[in-house]
């Protein structure tokens, strides 16, 4: 046999990106299981709806960049993108909803900027935003946890939830839908938050839902950190500069201020701590670095959160860290062996 | 077995599958003797070894063949007895498979060896004669650089080495050649390491090994428990690149080697254990580097196992004592396979640093699939063991963007191979790094030569304008003359018409009054125009600008006309004459001795060409010499004259110089410190332009002496007091410099060991002032006695003893300084005072051998500092002429190599003088 001549080194581990983005997907299972358990059918057809179209469209813009199409379609990026975009939207989202989302994720935010490892922002986040900012009715109807349908452990039919989503008969779920609890607490008009929670007692009633599914989250989070996808840094840095931020606001004024608990197990906090904060291309590079990262994320999501517009923020606060990456990358340098301290700044 | 050491960590690393168990099996197997063997002639860090041997000699087994040229180099030695049959370019191991010069030797098939024979007693020898022993049998690291081993046993001359550390880590998967060496020969190892320590002298001795090889761990303290050498085996964890030198000392000693500096700098030397068992079979058994252990691995090798190789001997023998599978070999490593080079001709042969030869399979190592896009996973940062940032060295890297890369430390990547083995998108990330490593030594070097062309252009530039001037001076000298002699002639008329009156006038005279009233017309036009301007101005006229442009010309020429004028006036003086002549003599001088040598030129061509009036050539010449002879003797006559003359305003203007030199160099240091503190990479630099400062201001110093002592030859009064403050200053410095390094110490810096070494060469500084002042003050009462014997005083082992009392005093203060409060510390403090005692004791005992060796010098008419700088002058200068000839051109290096034999001559002269006295 020929003799190959190749430089070093000769061993690799086993192992590549698509490896990697599978590992995330499979840890995003409990996250999907637990929406599915609580809120119906929904959020799993919009996760298949909205991988189909991912990997048509990713499919489609790779052979329009003439590149080998089985190639790029095998590091499964745009599955997890369109996973993450699924587990965000409401789960009686329409199907045009999610398609523009697609298109927006896949094609806008991801392959025009030269496609996977080169786009500045999480393209579902950037899909998210624009959702609720163009769409603020479809994004805001979340659907409500079996526990407040008033019907026992039953969820929405499968054929109901279908007609929902691809057909016109959204009446059929009208009667499901409601706010999310980040809402509701947004929208207390004047109400302490005792009083919000008494005057909300189906609320009360159903909050576990969203706890059960952040816990999910959670467990998802911590199966990546086991097989080291990630490092710890940006998810310990986020809940731990949002705690901070929500227990010193609680201790001084607990009528206006929701405690820590209700913030890390609403919302979206868990997904974009484990699942999207941790998006390796759009955040910061060194072990310093996303620590700042972190730290900003969970700043800003508290920020928007009290005094912001919109009732959740992961995904605006996500996309504005994304912003500042490569600046904290600058200055967050690791000290080198054999150097006193770290190089800063740009030369 | 369990460390008493403890065992620091370093960043990063990686857990390949370790796949050495496969070539543990066997013992280590004598390859049978090759039919031919090549050997590179460089196989070493460093300059290439000569040959000297030629086609057709018979060479026997451990013949030198190739010589060390230059300080950083290897002797090359047959493997075998046979008959060189070519001097030539074969292919070597080497990352491009390019070919290099190597001797080839046919075997004889007798194998016999050369004469040779080890040292019985080699502690009988001095330290340089022992290195130089070593130098002799072409000892290189064996562990992977192959740097030449007696340069790093040097290293105990300039720095001081605390630490031994003995590299047994052999981190990288597959090879077990040092594994089996320890298990099967760790006395030659201890032997080995027992001479490097007898050099080195250090005060802690370490074996760093990775826990994956309990055999060897266990042969090694087997071997230690008969062996009065007191070593620390460490045992580290197993994890890849645990055996990188940088890597090695920060897990043993948790110092970092401060980047683009050496191990020394920090107290520290590294050796492999291979080169160990090199040095003890060089310095017990005489016999020289020809052979060394080779792991033959793969999975295509039916035999994995570990072999004893003759330097030289091709690949495909060892492929065929291996039984290696060619159909199944599709990837041939020399090397590990995180570091090793892939090679594509067997016929390559093994070198002194080839540890291990895998013959690797498809299936093993199947090629890399192709790069998928960096998804900044951040998991090469987590491996890197430099703490570098790899995936943003790529993106810089792909980018040309190399000042980042560079800002990145770049330049501190080891090209391990972490990253690249476990990038998930399977970037060849190291190649990156080659490449832009590359390419910046490559711009940096244009810019060396742009800069260098630059200097050329400007001094081309600037030569032109002073000969343009020089010609003007000419012409107008030459105008003034012809003016003269034509008012001489009008004069000798108007004289011989008015007969004799008044001739002896200056001739100059009418001149400089056309002069002066040149400028005065000048003057008052250039008023005249500057009115007209201001009035222009004022008045808003039109045709301001030509005005001004009249003004400007006008302004010129007044300031010509003026300038004319005073030179006119200061030129006949005929105080500056004998400077003018000086300067006259000396480039008429030169003129004769270019023109001689033109000449010469032009005669050897003719010579050689056979063509032209060879003999008119040759009168020419002869004609020429004596020119030239008689214009330096004219010059060398007026110098002396002026020379004697102006002795004593030379010393103050040497004096001024020197002044503004120290001032300079303080300013250096001063930004050399602080650049220093910064961690600043300039550092060395810097550092580097303060020596060379500081040996300028020497020189001059010198220079000033000497001038003075001509001046006043007869002046015997020693001026003590001088010496008293430079003591005093000194004294100072020492006290500052001790201080910083006691806060150094408390603060664990990894400086405070260089920073001891500097405190101890500024007090030996001192010691030698307080020396020649005692010398100096004691001189004029009474000689020392000349009858004591040159005393035989090991003055470095009293050295020694104190450095090691000193070390122990520190010990015990510190152990007092954390002995928590309320504990009984009066042992402690007994023990301390015992020491104190001790350590006293021995630094007088040192300082009393040093004085008697300073006074013995003296008596002998050496002064012995200066003996100690002239040598280290010398020895700089060898080493310039080194790199010098190194970075020559082929055709220049011949007057190189003549002036660098020169050169070492008389180091070598200087150093032997030396020895004498400081051994």
């Amino acid at each position: 046999m020929a003799l190959i001549r190749i430089t070093s080194p000769h061993a690799h581990r086993p192992g590549n990106t698509g490896s990697v983005m599978l590992t995330v997907l499979m840890a995003t299972l409990p996250g999907l299981a637990a929406m599915t358990f609580f809120f119906g059918w929904g959020t799993l057809i919009q996760v298949l709806w909205g991988s189909l179209l991912a990997i048509a469209l990713e499919a489609a813009c790779v052979k329009l960049r003439q590149r080998p199409i089985s190639f790029y379609l095998t590091d499964y990026s745009a599955l997890v993108t369109a996973v993450l975009l699924g587990l965000a939207l409401p789960p009686f989202a329409p199907w045009w909803v999610m398609s523009v989302g697609i298109i927006v994720a896949i094609i806008i935010a991801k392959q025009l900027y030269g496609g996977m490892g080169s786009n500045p922002f999480n393209p579902a986040m950037v899909a998210y935003a624009l959702l609720l900012v163009s769409f603020p009715v479809q994004m805001t109807s979340w659907a409500g946890p079996f526990m407040m349908n008033g019907d026992g452990w039953a969820v929405v039919s499968l054929g109901d939830t279908l007609s929902a989503i691809f057909g016109t008969a959204g009446a059929a779920v009208d009667a499901h839908t409601m706010a999310t609890p980040l809402d509701i607490m947004r929208h207390r008009d004047g109400f302490t938050t005792e009083e919000m929670w008494v005057e909300n007692a189906l609320l009360a009633n159903g909050i576990g839902a969203w706890h059960a599914v952040s816990a999910a989250y959670f467990m998802g989070g911590i199966f990546l950190l086991y097989k080291k996808i990630f490092t710890w840094h940006t998810p310990v840095a986020m809940l731990a500069s949002l705690t901070l931020l929500a227990t010193l606001s609680y201790m001084l004024m607990p009528d206006q201020y929701p405690d820590p608990f209700f913030h890390l197990t609403t919302g979206a906090t868990m997904l974009g701590a484990f699942f999207i904060a941790t998006d390796p291309v759009t955040s910061a590079t060194s072990n310093k670095g996303k620590l700042w990262f972190g730290a900003g994320i969970g700043l800003l999501v508290f920020v928007i959160r009290t005094w912001g517009n919109y009732p959740d923020a992961v995904a605006f606060a996500i996309l504005l860290m994304n912003l500042c990456a490569p600046f904290i990358d600058q200055y967050t340098q690791p000290r080198s062996y054999g150097h006193a301290k770290p190089n800063r700044g740009m030369k | 077995m369990k460390n008493t050491i403890r065992v620091h960590q370093f960043h990063g690393g990686i857990h390949p599958p370790e796949n050495k168990k496969q070539s543990t099996g066997a013992p280590i197997t004598q390859a049978p003797l090759p039919s031919r063997i090549i050997l590179p002639l460089q196989q070493h860090i460093g300059l290439p070894a000569d040959p000297i041997v030629k086609v057709g000699d018979h060479v026997l087994k451990g013949q030198r063949v190739a010589e060390a040229i230059g300080r950083i180099s290897a002797n090359i030695h047959a493997s075998i007895s046979g008959t060189v049959v070519a001097i030539g370019p074969h292919p070597v191991p080497h990352m491009s498979g390019m070919d290099a010069d190597c001797i080839v030797i046919e075997s004889d098939g007798q194998d016999q060896w050369i004469e040779h024979q080890g040292l019985e007693n080699y502690t009988e020898l001095t330290k340089p004669e022992l290195i130089e022993y070593i130098r002799q049998a072409g000892v290189a690291g064996m562990g992977g650089a192959g740097f030449p081993t007696d340069v790093k046993l040097h290293l105990g001359d300039d720095h001081i080495v605390n630490t031994l550390i003995i590299n047994a880590a052999e981190c990288e998967p597959y090879i077990t050649a040092d594994d089996m060496l320890m298990r099967e020969r760790a006395d030659e190892i201890l032997g080995g390491i027992e001479i490097i320590a007898h050099l080195l002298k250090p005060l802690h001795i370490m074996v760093g090994i990775e826990d994956n090889k309990p055999q060897a761990i266990r042969a090694l303290h087997d071997a230690l428990d008969k062996s009065h050498l007191n070593l620390d085996i460490v045992i580290t964890p197993t994890k890849y690149p645990s055996g990188g030198e940088k890597q090695l000392i920060k897990l043993l000693t948790g110092v970092e080697v401060p980047s683009g500096k050496i191990p020394a700098d920090v107290g520290i030397v590294c050796q492999n254990v291979g080169t160990t068992t090199a040095v003890y079979r060089a310095v017990i058994q005489g016999e020289p580097l020809i052979s060394r252990i080779i792991t033959v691995t793969g999975e295509s090798a039916a035999h994995k196992q570990n072999y004893e190789v003759r330097i030289g001997t091709p690949i495909a023998d060892l492929l065929n004592l291996a039984n290696v599978n060619r159909q199944q070999m599709q990837r041939l490593i020399i090397g590990g396979p995180m570091m090793g080079i892939t090679v594509t001709n067997e016929q390559i042969p093994v070198i002194k640093t080839t540890n291990c030869l895998i013959a690797a399979s498809i299936n093993e190592m199947p090629p890399q699939p192709p790069a998928q896009a960096c998804i900044r996973c951040g998991m090469c940062e987590q491996v890197c063991p430099a703490e570098l940032l790899p995936q943003q060295l790529y993106w810089f890297a792909k980018g040309k963007e190399f000042e980042k890369a560079r800002h990145h430390n770049l330049f501190d990547c080891i090209e391990c191979g972490a990253c690249s083995y476990v990038c998930p998108s399977n970037i060849p990330l190291v190649q990156y790094y080659r490449f832009a490593k590359a390419e910046i030594r490559k711009e940096d070097d244009e810019q060396r030569k742009a800069d260098h062309a630059r200097l050329r252009f400007e001094a081309r530039l600037a030569r032109l304008e002073r000969d343009k001037i020089e010609k003007e001076e000419r012409r107008k000298q030459r105008a003034i003359e012809a003016a003269a002699a034509q008012a001489a002639k009008k004069d000798a008329a108007f004289s011989k018409a008015a007969s004799a009156t008044t001739s002896s006038t200056n001739t100059t005279v009418p001149d400089l009054k056309q002069l002066k009233s040149n400028a005065a017309i000048a003057r008052t036009k250039l008023r005249k125009a500057e009115k007209a301007l201001t009035n222009a101005q004022s008045k808003g006229l039109d045709g301001i600008e030509t005005l001004q442009a009249t003004l400007k010309q006008l302004q010129l020429k007044s300031d010509q006309a003026e300038k004319a004028y005073t030179d006119a006036q200061n030129a006949p003086s005929p105080i500056a004459a004998p400077e003018t002549d000086l300067k006259q003599l000396k480039s008429n001088a030169a003129i004769a001795r270019t023109k001689l040598k033109k000449a010469e030129k032009q005669l050897a061509t003719a010579e050689a060409s056979g063509e032209g009036d060879i003999e008119a050539l040759k009168t020419q010449v002869t004609a020429l010499q004596a020119k030239s002879a008689e214009a330096e003797q004219a010059y060398q006559d007026a110098e002396n004259g002026t020379n004697t003359a102006n002795a004593a305003i030379d010393t103050s203007a040497l004096e001024t110089e020197i002044a503004t030199l120290q001032a300079k160099v303080n300013k250096a240091e001063s930004a050399w410190k602080a650049a220093v503190e910064s961690a600043s990479p300039a550092a060395e630099k810097m550092a580097a332009g303060v020596d060379k400062l500081k040996d300028k201001l020497k020189d001059l110093q010198d220079e000033l002496d000497k001038s003075r002592s001509v001046a006043q030859p007869t002046v015997t009064t020693i001026d003590t007091s001088a010496l008293e403050t430079e003591i005093a200053t000194l004294q100072a410095k020492v006290n500052k410099a001790e201080s910083a390094w006691k806060a150094a110490v408390e603060s664990a810096s990894p400086a405070a060991e260089k920073m001891a070494a500097g405190v101890e060469k500024l007090k030996g500084k001192l010691k030698d002032l307080q020396d020649e002042l005692v010398q100096k003050s004691g001189n004029q009462s009474a000689q020392p006695a000349p009858d004591a014997e040159p005393a035989v005083i090991d003055l470095k082992a009293l050295k020694q003893q104190v450095s090691i009392m000193r070390t122990k005093l520190k010990k015990a203060e510190k152990q007092l300084n954390e002995l928590p409060e309320g504990e009984d510390n009066t042992p402690l403090v007994a023990e301390i005072e015992a020491l104190r005692a001790r350590h006293d004791k021995a630094k007088a005992t040192f300082d009393a051998a040093e004085a008697e060796k300073i006074a013995a010098a003296a008596s002998e008419g050496i002064d012995l500092k200066q003996l100690k700088i002239d040598a280290a002058l010398a020895r700089a200068a060898v080493t310039k002429a080194e790199r010098a000839l190194s970075k020559a051109e082929d055709d220049s290096k011949q007057p190189l190599e003549t002036e660098l034999l020169t050169i070492r001559a008389k180091a070598e002269q200087l150093n032997a003088t030396l020895e004498r006295f400081s051994n």
